[in-house]
């Protein structure tokens, strides 16, 4: 069974004068014990949501509303009062942020930050807990961690923040690190080495890790399954390997066309994909990248397209997919001009 | 030739677009406040309040049934304050007479225009004087140099001397000087909000020259002068126009203090709202109303000011606008 | 630190000395003068000369303005001209009453301003929220020495709970030793002097805190609403601490920052509520005092006690940016 199964979840906000805005409308993915799981998408796809929503830290505002499950080791944590939720957080799911400056508070010293959580959920204080928050600090690669911790936010570097914030999600061990574009506000040096603590801290502690990122950089370097999501929905799951060699969603081969690479010739353009996420009820009326998708029918407007399982634990949510290898590709009705052509270079270079 | 990095090159064009922009944001700017003030209820409240009370300041003297200083009741020996008697509302008289036998109606009418007067004066005073040495000092500190930041720094200098004061105490000491009349209160009332001003207006002129688009202007080979002028000035203005609109509200409320110090205008024929509470503190055991009208007036039109400045604010910071 | 503290204690210096030329030239300028004050109008221009001659007001305004110099280093004020007792007596005598009325009503301030600031950003656009945001918009509003008086006619003339005038009941001979009467009763164990002068502040200091009530309701709301869509406290909330440690470590800690700035600068416009609030009370502070020395042109009282105000406002914002300095470690003193 899988360490944490989220079903159908969505998110609506809706309020007074306003019309209601589904930032998440129905998603499903699981994760396993150990496994590094990738929620992939462009900003607005409804992917940070999915994980506030499933720490319960969504503000609490009125005509927010919360639907599906999302099961954690045999429990419906959205099912949750608010008492056992704060005592799962931070024990059994921590959580990573994208701004470490500003997820830092900038008036407490780092090692309160950091014992706080030890003595919350592992009822440490005092020297046992200064000296177990040093010993975090110098697991997560910040050297000379006794003084750290009685310095604050603004007088450590970007990359030392990441890691403080690290220190502080991996102290009680959690069964599973939800980290939410840890590397998106740093250096790319910095990046890399960030990627490479959470690699190792995940292989040797066995917590699962799902990796929130707009960066396929990001997902290819670490993830065991990928879930690609766009206007609240995942549009496409697959395994690593799978998804990067034969992408059959649209949108994921776009994805895939819109990133930089070091062997296109240089004369060769990128190829963005048109628009953006805009509707307030992106599925409505059919799938919601029809707009911009290169591959759409007829087919695409109307009902909104079912889910479609392959073998090895792919699946996809299109009605006319991106041909795999070998298969014929089907004659298209609408003009395939822009990112097409390179999409399917992309298939045969696979 | 400078070699300027691909990301900052990136950044100068679009603070050029942004500052080639910005005759048009500063329109849409007004525009956006206005559209946003409209919706908000308070703004809509404030507002009603200030008109009704501007209408009734302008016109309402000229409709008023008897003359404000006429002192009738005790003429026709309704008014006993010996005898503990001052009748209240009646059909001839709707808010009754005062101590002195005038109609408290009349009075409050015309009152309505002597505390608009005093707090639109005192506040103009206050503005021009604050908005004077608060822009040169911007300017000064703007230009910079050694002649800029001395400027700069005597005319704060000055400033905190004059906060280093107790607002009332220098309204008092101001209007022990020139003795107490309608002309004092303005004075004394506008002085107080001179430093405010000043440094409002400094403050927002410096922020606004460190600001992108001051750059962007700069890098574009604008005069500095013009800089001044036609960005860096009318952006300031916008605090300071919602300053305005709030010392409307604490000007009318300080003058009635002075009054009640015995600082106001003593001319029984141009009653002013503060004037009349302060005399009616003493009659307060025989007919409490002669305080509560004048004191109440004052309140809500202090409050209608405070609202739309509020409002105003809201709706002009930056923060909240998208 | 240290530096910080002498820096602004010597800014102080030249604020002082501009006061004081400004002051003493604006005094001198006052129509009519201290002899006016003494004799009334009918007194002759011998005896006016004579007046004027013994407080030295004859000599050039730049001699007088020298002597008062040269005394003030030696921390001399000079004697009041209407009392005849040394300002510093006088100062000493009045001030500590409107110290012990000007806290009240900031403790009054704080101690209620804070919670309900904190509870209305909590519950936004609830009842709760409109009424505080309500209330401290009318608050705002109210002329404070009417509120003193409605307060004064409601709780002391109608129900008689408070006590309508004065500091301490006098019948009591309560002992003085520092003229603060709360800590005097306190220091002498005299707990019903002490009582009896802390029951005579709460009218007085609930009207002076009306507008510093109202300020402080509507900053801490304002602060607490903007720190709890903060990317730390959604941290501190993933690790899943206790409601009540979000609330205190990370929502109110960062949130008083802006409230203590305020607070500083609420210092003058509460010497200046406490002059009206003295009066309408008979509460023998400064204000009266000050009042009459203006009528009287008593000039070494004004200068003396304006300058000392000056100095204690000054040093209460140095106070208020030291102490911003404990809360903030962003901001260092320098």
């Amino acid at each position: 069974m899988a360490l944490l199964d989220v079903e159908e979840l969505s998110v609506t906000f809706s309020r007074r004068g306003q019309r209601t805005v589904r930032a998440v409308d129905g998603v499903s993915f699981s994760v396993d014990a150990g496994q590094v799981v990738g929620l992939v998408g462009e900003s607005g796809c409804g992917k940070s949501v999915t994980s506030l929503a499933i720490m319960g830290l969504l503000p609490r505002q009125p005509g927010l509303q919360v639907g599906g499950k999302a099961v954690f080791d045999g429990t419906d944590l959205l099912q949750l009062d608010d008492r056992s939720r704060r005592d799962i957080r931070g024990r059994d799911i921590a959580m990573i942020f994208q701004d470490p400056l500003s997820s830092l508070n900038p008036v407490i010293p780092i090692g309160l930050q950091v014992t706080e959580v030890l003595t919350r959920h592992r009822g440490l204080k005092g020297a046992t807990a200064a000296k177990e928050a040093a010993q975090l600090l110098d697991r997560v690669g910040i050297p000379d961690p006794k003084r750290r911790l009685k310095e604050y936010p603004h007088q450590l570097s970007g990359g030392m923040r990441q890691r403080a914030l690290i220190a502080m999600a991996v102290a009680c061990q959690p069964r599973l690190l939800i980290a939410d574009e840890p590397t998106t506000a740093l250096d790319v040096t910095i990046q890399a080495q960030i990627l490479e603590l959470l690699k190792d801290l995940v292989r040797d502690s066995g917590t699962a890790l799902v990796m929130i990122t707009h960066d396929l950089g990001v997902v290819a370097g670490m993830c065991d399954t990928i879930n690609v999501l766009y206007g609240g929905r995942v549009v496409e799951t697959a395994r690593r390997r799978p998804l990067f060699r034969q992408p059959r969603h649209p949108y994921t081969v776009g994805l895939l066309g819109s990133v930089p690479r070091l062997d296109a010739g240089r004369g060769e353009r990128l190829n963005p994909i048109p628009g953006s996420v805009r509707d307030l009820l992106p599925w409505a009326d059919g799938c919601a990248f029809a707009p911009r998708c290169t591959r759409r029918v007829d087919a695409c407007v109307g009902e909104p397209p079912e889910l479609v399982r392959t073998h090895d634990a792919r699946s996809y949510r299109c009605v006319n997919p991106a041909p795999l290898p070998g298969v014929t590709p089907q004659p298209q009705p609408t003009e395939a001009t822009g990112p097409a052509p390179a999409a399917e270079d992309e298939v045969e270079k696979a | 030739m400078t070699i300027i990095s691909g990301k900052k090159r990136e950044k100068i064009d679009r603070l050029a677009e942004l500052a080639a922009r910005d005759e048009e944001r500063g329109v849409s700017l007004w525009q956006d406040a206005f559209r946003r003030l409209r919706r908000n209820p308070a703004a809509i409240v404030g507002a009603v309040i200030l008109t009704i009370f501007v209408l009734v300041a302008v016109f309402g003297p000229f409709f008023v049934p008897y003359s404000p200083k006429d002192t009738m009741g005790i003429r026709e020996g309704v008014v006993r304050v010996g005898q503990g008697l001052i009748p209240g509302h009646s059909a001839e008289h709707w808010l009754g007479y005062d101590h002195q036998g005038r109609d408290v109606f009349s009075r409050m009418v015309v009152g309505a225009r002597q505390t608009l007067l005093v707090g639109v004066v005192a506040t103009l005073i206050g503005l021009a004087a604050g908005a004077m040495i608060g822009g040169v000092a911007g300017a000064a500190a703007g230009l910079g140099g050694r002649w800029g930041r001395w400027v700069d720094a005597t005319l704060m200098r000055f400033i905190d001397m004059l906060l280093a004061l107790p607002s009332l105490l220098l309204a008092v000491s101001i209007a022990a000087l020139l003795g107490p009349s309608l002309t004092t209160v303005m004075i004394a009332v506008g002085m107080v909000s001179v430093p405010v001003f000043a440094r409002l207006l400094r403050g927002s002129m410096i922020a606004q020259s460190n600001s992108d688009y001051v750059l962007a202007a700069t890098s574009l080979g604008v005069r500095k002068s013009k800089i001044a002028l036609t960005h860096v000035l009318p952006n300031s203005l916008a605090p300071v126009i919602v300053q305005a609109t709030l010392t409307l509200a604490t000007a009318i409320i300080e003058a009635a203090a002075l009054s009640y110090l015995g600082l106001g205008n003593p001319d029984s024929a141009l009653p002013e709202w503060g004037v009349m509470l302060a005399d009616a503190q003493q009659w307060l055991g025989i007919r409490p109303a002669l305080a509560i009208y004048p004191a109440v007036a004052i309140i809500i039109t202090a409050l209608g000011f405070t609202l739309l400045g509020e409002a105003m604010r809201e709706a002009l910071d930056p923060k909240l606008r998208k | 630190m240290i530096r910080f503290i002498v820096r602004r204690l010597l800014q102080l210096i030249p604020t002082l000395f501009g006061l004081s030329i400004l002051l003493f030239i604006w005094l001198r300028r006052l129509p009519g003068g201290p002899e006016t004050a003494i004799l009334g109008e009918r007194g002759t221009p011998e005896m006016r000369a004579a007046i004027r001659r013994n407080l030295g007001l004859d000599e050039p305004i730049l001699i007088q303005y020298g002597r008062f110099v040269r005394r003030l280093i030696r921390l001399d004020l000079g004697t009041s001209i209407s009392t005849k007792r040394e300002v510093t007596t006088e100062f000493l005598q009045r001030f500590p009453g409107t110290v012990e009325l000007t806290v009240t009503a900031l403790v009054i301030a704080i101690g209620i301003g804070i919670p309900l600031g904190y509870l209305a950003a909590r519950r936004r656009g609830r009842w709760l929220d409109h009424l505080s945001v309500g209330g401290s918009l009318i608050g705002i509003c109210i002329p404070v020495f009417f509120l003193a008086y409605i307060l004064k006619a409601i709780f002391s003339e109608n129900l008689g709970l408070f006590p309508s005038s004065g500091r301490q009941d006098p019948t009591l001979g309560a002992t003085r030793i520092t003229n603060f009467f709360v800590l005097d009763g306190l220091m002498t164990r005299e707990w019903d002097a002490a009582a009896d002068a802390l029951w005579h502040l709460i009218l007085p200091g609930m009207a002076l805190a009306s507008i510093p009530l109202a300020i402080i309701v509507r900053i801490t709301r304002a602060s607490v609403l903007e720190v709890l869509n903060e990317d730390f406290v959604r941290t501190a909330e993933a690790k899943g601490l206790t409601e009540n440690v979000v609330r205190r470590r990370h929502v109110l800690r960062n949130a008083m920052l802006p409230v203590a700035t305020s607070i500083g600068l609420l210092t003058g416009g509460l010497l200046s509520g406490a002059v009206l609030t003295e009066t309408v009370f008979a509460f023998s502070g400064i204000g009266a005092f000050l009042a009459d020395s203006i009528s009287q042109r008593d000039y070494p009282v004004l200068m003396g006690f304006i300058m000392i105000i000056a100095v204690v406002y000054v040093l209460v914002n140095l106070i208020v940016d030291l102490s911003y300095s404990l809360i903030d470690p962003r901001v260092r003193v320098r």
